[in-house]
């Protein structure tokens, strides 16, 4: 479901723009609000819904299976950690949701500059960074150089 | 300079009266202005329907006292200390440029209808006033301009790209610095002052015609759309979002403020 904004509410802030992974919030050149400029190309992400602090930003359902006449609102609470959907179907029906933000603390995950950089062979290596041990194994199953041409005609 | 009323120095070659008409002309069309922005947009319907739509819906009345509290709560915070801007640059800035302009319009008003002329010594104070106004409108105006417009800020568009929406800051921004200006030639004596004070004029009369135009008129609907958004978390419409989290669990702790613009 791709979002649009509530002009009204939309004090032109920003902060969608700048979160949008996709790049396709923008700002009205003429009334300097938000607006997604292409919901066919929307990740669906919702972090310019839950980003917003006006409260701005809505979801709209693709109409061939959603007509109009349903909403999508989300309420981000920072201090308390959640953030409450509000789901409203066109026959009048509502759902709730709370959701965590998210499950492990604030700076609980280290930032990659505070990793050591890889040596050379790790470079030459075959697993990626920080495998195995980030997947929580002792060892990944590899081909060695000389077992890597086998069966290659 | 900003210790003589420019005004007053001025009723040597204009009028007052002519200046005081002026100013009247300026009043009305900010009125007439108005007026003819919120029929055309149709933003008091709008917000009339929606005020309806929200009552209808609230689950509990709100009674006369709280809306006065409501809009006490309005006033001291989205009005007098921009509540509603998110972050700390963007809200410095508009505080200077409202009180800048609020204390440049004001000195203004009373220097040309109180002490038109040489004749009746103008208080030291007014002066002063009017020239730290406007140097708070050029400090916060010009700081929004160059660095935290959202298409500057957020879009990388080249901060000299002007648009409709940029009618209100520059004329604004416009009419300030060439009334300081004009203001300074004038202490100092020098040539090019009646230039400048065209200019000043001509931007002064831009920034009041343009409301049709121009963002002027936020002045006027934004504290009654955040007064509306206020009634609409009391009475439990709350725009469709959804109710807060009661006692939520704890997810971990509270994040640190977002780094944006
Ligand atoms: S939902 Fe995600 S991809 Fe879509 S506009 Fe919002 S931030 Fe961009
Ligand atoms: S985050 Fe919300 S208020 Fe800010 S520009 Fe985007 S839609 Fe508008």
């Amino acid at each position: 479901m791709p979002t649009f904004v509530y002009m009204t509410r939309c004090d032109g802030c920003g902060y969608c723009v700048d979160i949008c992974p996709s790049d396709i919030m923008h700002i009205d050149t003429t009334y300097r609000r938000a607006y997604n400029i292409e919901p066919n190309m929307c990740w669906e992400c919702y972090s310019c819904v839950k980003s917003c602090p006006q409260h701005a930003i809505d979801c709209r359902g693709y109409s061939d299976f959603a007509p109009m006449g349903h909403s999508v609102r989300a309420l981000r609470e920072e201090e308390k950690g959640t953030i409450s959907w509000k789901i409203k179907f066109r026959d009048g029906r509502e759902k709730n949701f709370v959701s965590p933000i998210r499950t492990t603390p604030w700076g609980s995950i280290k930032s990659p500059s505070d990793y050591a950089a890889p040596s050379q062979a790790a470079f030459k290596a075959q697993e990626l960074a920080h495998e195995p041990e980030a997947l929580n194994i002792g060892k990944l199953p590899a081909l060695t150089p000389d077992r890597l041409k086998q069966g290659v005609v | 300079m900003f210790t003589s009323n420019p005004f007053a120095e001025l009723s040597a070659s204009i009028s007052p009266i002519v200046m005081q008409t002026y100013v009247v002309v300026m009043a009305l069309l900010v009125v007439g202005g108005t007026v003819y922005d919120t029929l055309h947009k149709k933003s008091a319907q709008y917000f009339f329907a929606n005020w309806r739509k929200a009552q209808n819906k609230g689950a509990r009345q709100v009674g006369g006292g709280e809306m006065v509290s409501l809009a006490i709560q309005t006033v001291a915070v989205e009005v007098l200390s921009a509540g509603e801007l998110c972050t700390a640059r963007r809200r410095i800035a508009h505080l200077l440029t409202m009180y800048g302009f609020i204390a440049y319009v004001i000195t203004t008003v009373i220097m040309v209808f109180g002490y038109p002329t040489p004749a009746t010594p103008t208080p030291a104070i007014l002066p002063q006033l009017w020239g730290i106004g406007g140097l708070m409108v050029c400090a916060g105006g010009y700081w929004f301009w160059f660095f935290l417009r959202v298409d500057v800020a957020a879009e990388g568009h080249s901060r000299f790209r002007v648009v409709q929406a940029d009618i209100f800051i520059l004329s604004l921004l416009a009419s300030v610095t060439l009334g300081l200006i004009w203001a300074a030639l004038q202490a100092a004596g020098s040539a090019g002052t009646s230039v400048f004070l065209g200019l000043y004029l001509i931007a002064t009369t831009v920034l009041f015609a343009s409301i049709p135009w121009s963002k002027f008129s936020h002045m006027f609907f934004k504290p009654a759309a955040a007064f509306q958004k206020r009634v609409e978390d009391a009475n439990g419409s709350r725009s469709n979002l959804p109710a807060p989290a009661d006692k939520p669990e704890t997810f971990g702790s509270a994040r640190t403020e977002p780094q944006h613009y």
